[in-house]
């Protein structure tokens, strides 16, 4: 099978500090993919170009509550229906990694493949209005310039709590593979039958069951400083009133 | 095109992670974490890879600016000026007052990490007018846990995730420290460790906690003290710990009677060693049933009962005050305080009793204490605790952080892995010897300051006061309002100085510190104060001098402004001098070294300093001809020695004339050489056996005491009751021998310096109509800004270009306030207009928001129309310096700033 390179994130750990968000976007906006614009950098509604952004969103009635931090990009369909709306081949799926990229030169900013879109991961350039979108950071993950440790994706190194996996989920043996398999890894909205390559692991929780009898020890230390005495012999007792 | 690759240290953020700076013809092009540096270990956060758009900001400062002729301060005219003139004014003013009176000069800094030059440079200038933001944002924390453990969190110590199992978050403290703190959450979390938070709000680190525990605000004391009743009242603390590593079996005298009532009874036919950390306790030892010296070898302390000593002195181990203490304190006492129900305490005190009795670590290290005692191993009981500003910036916080001090060491987890361990330099001694002059006389035209400026108080004879027992100090630090104030109290001085309480100043220097906006208490009233002028037509603080690198709201009410460089263009140390980037396993510290040339004629703070130093001829920056002694900043750094021939040095790292020395050492002229080829940072491991137990750890403390890390010696029992606060509390209560306080606060004093922690409602809740106002409002830090500093960040402020007020649904639906809709949010100090956002993940008698969002119109460079001003709001015009009666709204032992405490009320617009 071919190689589908993915980020599988993990939900259990992101504390949504935006690490990914700007990492991605200083790596992208001096790279090949660049540059990611902005408007209105320093006035009203600011606005500009990320290729991956982090949503938060509460579940359950307080005080129930779990806060999700939720990063989103381009998740790399396997089946990616922004790829046939593309009415100028702009849009087009690597046959050898599976990622997903644009070529700026044969984009006309017609934004059909926004629409196609189910997730809302693509973007238009609003100063050199192409559609711009995660390229998983391809004009490095290959750069043998790069120590070996470093040819991945700006996001998953720069993430302080590795929530970022990244790898190829056709090998059953990368870490990506195993995290899906393992930890109860998912894609979005897998009812569009995009198949999403990027996946997303859940919240674990670790939880402490305490047993009525770990608070009753003999070693407890009350006892040696007599704040756990026995009765005095002297107390009254059966031995008082009975002698069977 | 050439593109090279350059280490250095990150300061978008006060956690000071190693980056590489990748540069294209001489131009930031990328930012990323140094996969070498111990800190971050190759991570980088949203500011820190934001940094290049630090360089880019419209907001810079490029040159020295004097206020115009004629225009009012705030107004923001300025004309440049060269650093010649800017350096002859300040020459000419300082010299002045240097030669008159140099408590004329104050210099108060945002930024307390490089406080080892800005201390000096205060010290040397010979006023006592200087201090870091410590006591706007977390002296609690620090006062709190020193006085009690010996060290405390962030630079100085942390929650060993590696190896706890239980990791208890109290509070908000995201930012102290970032990085760090998120990688060692998600390891620990990944290796199945259980993760509680106890936070009125649920977001962050918060959002992956196992387990989420809403508490209200200012509470955390009644929490604290419920916890530590129901441990020792199930028996669940560590027996061995509290009794061999704690004063809790060290005798107390209580004898209300007694001239000694409340301080710990000693045998005086010892004579002790150190007279400022004696050693001649007593226990009363329960195999002979009589009193003996502490720590006395085959003897084994009661924790329990009351005793009489042979001249009929009652005494009572220190444990059993605690325990009587706490006993009212059981968790329904605290649910109803709290807010959290009573089984959930007891369950939670349950947890942590019974993880840290019965997973216990054992390292096969052997290691030796101060008493003689071998071990073969080291012990750890695996409860960590995290907390930062959540519970210090209360006006009750020094007391709830001492109850914090105390319940970890009732878990037997001080120094010990999976519990909470130091970071060199600490641990220090209770409290650290550094002390303040006692006296004005400690103050004297042309000499340098007869102490430091910030110190710890041991007993009343250590304050800062004078023979009637007013302030010296303009923020009136150590003195009986605030006795402990050892981060100095930052949030007075503007309204002090406007008051001309305890006097006027002449010059205000500030470094960093956004005062006249976020970084203060009531912002409406210090820009009143700032801009205000006397009788005689002159501002009432007549000099004002702000150095930054971004024009702010602040530099708007400058006569002088100093362009500052930003972190990618200047010399800078993380120094074991001052606060330093320690792991547990021994010292670290780093440098920066500039990747770009400074912007325009940008200038760092510290050549400024080196400037003036030299120019008013400060002794220690001038040879004895009174010559120019050092060349600039990095020659400082080199050459520069505590003392002559000390050894002792900014830098800890490739000391020695050919850097083979490490923490002593004669100056290296290479050595920034040194830390250029290695990653900017240096590190010392120290042996396994010095790593835990510092506190009594006999082999740390010889090699401690030998790299001079420490004066003294002498073992650091955990101070479950605080003998030093006792001593102002006799002095309040009339019964110390020495310095007593002024009649007014005598009743202050006594009440708060209470020698076990105790649980009272903050002063602002106290002194407010609670049925008017019956919402707590706090504020939080966004992780992807750092205070006010990032909104001129072009891509930080897509992340937050404004906030809102967060409210519980139920809460918000009572007030008829929609999601989203405009709102007014009210204290009885001012109101603000804000949009509200419903939010389940806040408990319903708390609002918050993120702070420093909002921004003041014309400030960093931003268009008239940007949502800062338009939509952004600050929580700052809610809160009151004062309190009703003219009380400060600090807190009484410490100074901490309450900024946590104010009372609201909500309403649609």
């Amino acid at each position: 099978m071919s190689k589908q390179l993915a980020l599988v994130i993990d939900l259990n750990v992101c504390v949504g500090c935006h690490a990914c968000v700007t990492s991605c976007k200083e790596w992208n906006t001096q790279g090949a993919a660049g540059p990611l614009t902005d408007q209105n950098a320093y006035g009203a509604d600011p606005t500009g170009t990320f290729f991956n952004r982090v949503q938060t969103f509460e579940v359950g009635e307080f005080p129930n509550t779990e806060t999700v931090h939720f990063p989103k990009s381009c998740l790399h369909c396997e089946d990616p229906p922004c790829v046939p709306v593309c009415p100028t081949g702009a849009s087009y799926k690597r046959a050898e990694d599976g990622i997903v990229l644009v070529d700026y030169d044969k984009c006309i900013g017609c934004k059909y493949c926004s629409w196609a879109c189910p997730y809302g991961a693509r973007e238009v350039d609003g100063e050199q209005k192409v559609m711009k979108k995660c390229t998983l950071c391809v004009d490095r993950i290959y750069d043998a310039k790069l120590p070996e440790a470093e040819r991945k994706p700006a996001c998953v190194l720069a993430c302080p709590t590795s929530a970022r996996l990244f790898g190829d989920i056709h090998d059953p043996e990368s870490e990506a593979s195993r995290a899906i398999r393992e930890q109860g890894g998912y894609a979005l909205m897998p009812e569009w039958g995009t198949h999403p390559a990027n996946h997303y692991l859940p919240r674990r929780k670790t939880g402490k069951r305490l047993h009525a009898d770990e608070l009753e020890r003999h070693d407890n230390p009350l006892k040696v400083d007599g704040r756990l005495p026995r009765p005095s012999p002297d107390a009254p007792a059966l031995d008082d009133v009975t002698s069977w | 095109m050439s593109t090279e690759v350059k280490t250095t240290t990150c300061y978008m953020c006060a956690c000071r992670c190693g980056i590489r700076v990748h540069l294209r013809d001489g131009e930031v092009r990328y930012i990323e974490g140094n996969p070498a540096h111990p800190l971050n270990k190759g991570v980088i956060c949203a500011k820190g890879a934001s940094g290049i758009m630090k360089q880019k900001s419209p907001a810079r400062l490029t040159r020295p600016l004097r206020r115009k002729a004629g225009a009012e301060r705030g107004a923001g005219a300025f004309e440049p000026i060269s650093w010649d003139e800017a350096f002859a004014m300040l020459e000419k003013r300082l010299a002045a007052m240097r030669a008159t009176d140099p408590k004329k000069f104050a210099l108060f800094t945002g930024r307390d990490q490089m406080q080892a030059l800005t201390g000096l440079f205060a010290r040397q200038f010979g006023t006592p007018n200087y201090a870091a933001h410590g006591g706007f944002c977390s002296v609690n924390m620090a006062a709190g846990l020193i006085y009690t453990i010996g060290g405390s969190f962030w630079e100085f110590g942390g929650p060993d995730l590696e190896r706890a199992k239980l990791f208890v978050m109290l509070g908000t403290a995201e930012d102290h420290h970032s990085n760090p703190l998120k990688i060692a959450i998600s390891k620990f979390k990944r290796d199945g460790g259980r993760f509680i938070s106890v936070n009125p709000v649920r977001t962050g680190y918060s959002a992956i906690a196992d387990e989420w525990v809403p508490i209200r605000p200012g509470t955390d004391g009644a929490l604290l003290l419920a916890l530590n009743h129901e441990l020792i009242a199930q028996g669940l603390y560590d027996r061995e710990f509290v009794a061999r590593y704690t004063n809790g079996g060290q005798l107390v005298v209580t004898d209300p009677a007694s001239a000694r009532h409340g301080l710990l009874a000693v045998d005086e036919d010892v004579e002790p060693d150190n007279p400022l950390y004696p050693q001649n306790q007593l226990w009363w030892d329960r195999h002979s049933g009589r009193a003996v010296l502490s720590h006395t070898p085959g003897a084994d302390p009661r924790l329990f009962g009351s005793y009489r000593l042979a001249d009929g002195t009652r005494v009572q181990p220190a444990f059993q005050l605690l325990a009587e203490r706490v006993q009212p304190h059981t968790p329904e006492w605290a649910e109803g305080i709290t807010g959290i129900p009573a089984a959930t305490i007891r369950r939670l005190a349950h947890e942590m009793g019974v993880t840290a009795r019965d997973e216990k670590i054992e390292l096969p290290i052997a290691w030796t204490d101060c008493w003689g005692n071998e071990h073969q191993t080291v012990t750890g009981n695996p409860v960590a605790f995290h907390a930062m500003r959540g519970l210090a910036a209360h006006s009750n916080g020094f007391q709830t952080v001492r109850a914090l001090g105390i319940l970890m060491s009732l878990l037997g987890t001080i120094d010990r892995p999976g519990g909470f361990r130091h970071k060199a330099p600490f641990p220090r001694a209770i409290p650290p010897s550094a002390k303040t002059p006692t006296g004005p006389e400690g103050v004297q035209p042309g000499k340098p300051l007869a102490g430091l400026a910030l110190g710890w108080p041991g007993s009343p004879e250590d304050l800062f006061v004078d023979a009637d027992g007013k302030p010296v100090r303009i923020d009136k630090g150590f003195s009986w309002e605030y006795p402990l104030s050892v981060h100095g109290l930052m949030h007075n001085v503007i309204t002090n100085a406007w008051r001309g309480d305890p006097y006027r100043l002449d010059t205000l220097m500030i470094f960093m510190a956004n005062m006249a906006w976020n970084s203060t208490m009531n912002t409406d009233e210090v820009r009143r104060m700032l801009n205000d002028k006397g009788a005689d037509g002159e501002y009432r603080i007549p000099f004002l001098v702000v150095c930054d690198a971004f024009q702010s709201e602040m530099t708007a009410f400058a006569d002088l402004v100093l362009p500052d460089t930003t972190y990618l263009e200047r010399h800078d140390v993380m120094s074991m001098l001052d606060r330093p980037i320690s792991e547990f396993d021994g010292p670290v510290d780093s440098v920066r070294i500039p990747v770009v040339p400074p912007k325009g004629e940008c200038k760092p703070f510290q050549e400024v300093l080196i400037e003036l130093a030299s120019r008013l001829k400060l002794p220690a920056f001038v040879d004895a001809g009174g010559a120019r002694k050092y060349r600039d900043y990095p020659d400082f750094i080199v050459r520069h020695e505590t003392e002559p021939g000390s050894g002792i040095g900014f830098l800890a790292g490739w000391r020695g004339a050919d850097g083979s020395k490490a923490l002593l050492g004669e100056p290296n002229p290479r050595q920034w050489e040194m830390y250029e080829k290695n990653n900017c940072v240096f590190r010392y491991e120290l042996a396994p056996s010095y790593r835990y137990m510092r506190n009594w750890n006999r082999g740390y403390m010889e090699w401690a005491q030998r790299m001079r890390l420490r004066r003294y010696g002498e073992p650091i029992l955990v101070h479950l009751y605080s003998e030093v606060l006792q001593k102002f509390r006799l002095a309040a209560q009339g019964k110390w021998p020495g310095r007593r306080p002024p009649p007014e606060l005598a009743q202050r004093v006594a009440t708060h310096f209470d020698p076990l922690p105790f649980y009272s409602a903050p002063l602002e809740t106290l002194a407010t109509d609670l049925e008017k106002y019956p919402l707590a409002a706090i504020t939080q830090r966004p992780m992807a800004m750092y205070h006010s500093w990032d909104s001129q960040n072009a891509w930080l402020r897509q992340i937050h270009a404004h906030n809102y007020l967060f409210v519980n649904p139920r809460t918000a639906q009572d007030a008829g306030i929609a999601d989203g809709a405009w709102m007014w949010v009210e204290s009885q100090w001012g109101k603000v207009r804000c949009m509200g956002r419903h939010s389940e993940a806040v408990e319903p008698g708390t609002v918050w928001t993120w702070n420093a969002i909002g921004k003041s119109p014309g400030a960093w460079a931003l268009a008239p129309d940007a949502n800062e001003f338009t939509k952004g709001f600050i929580l700052n015009h809610l809160i009151s310096d004062t309190l009703p009666g003219d009380t400060s709204n600090s807190d009484p032992v410490t100074g901490q700033a309450g900024w946590y405490d104010v009372r609201v009320r909500i309403y649609p617009q």
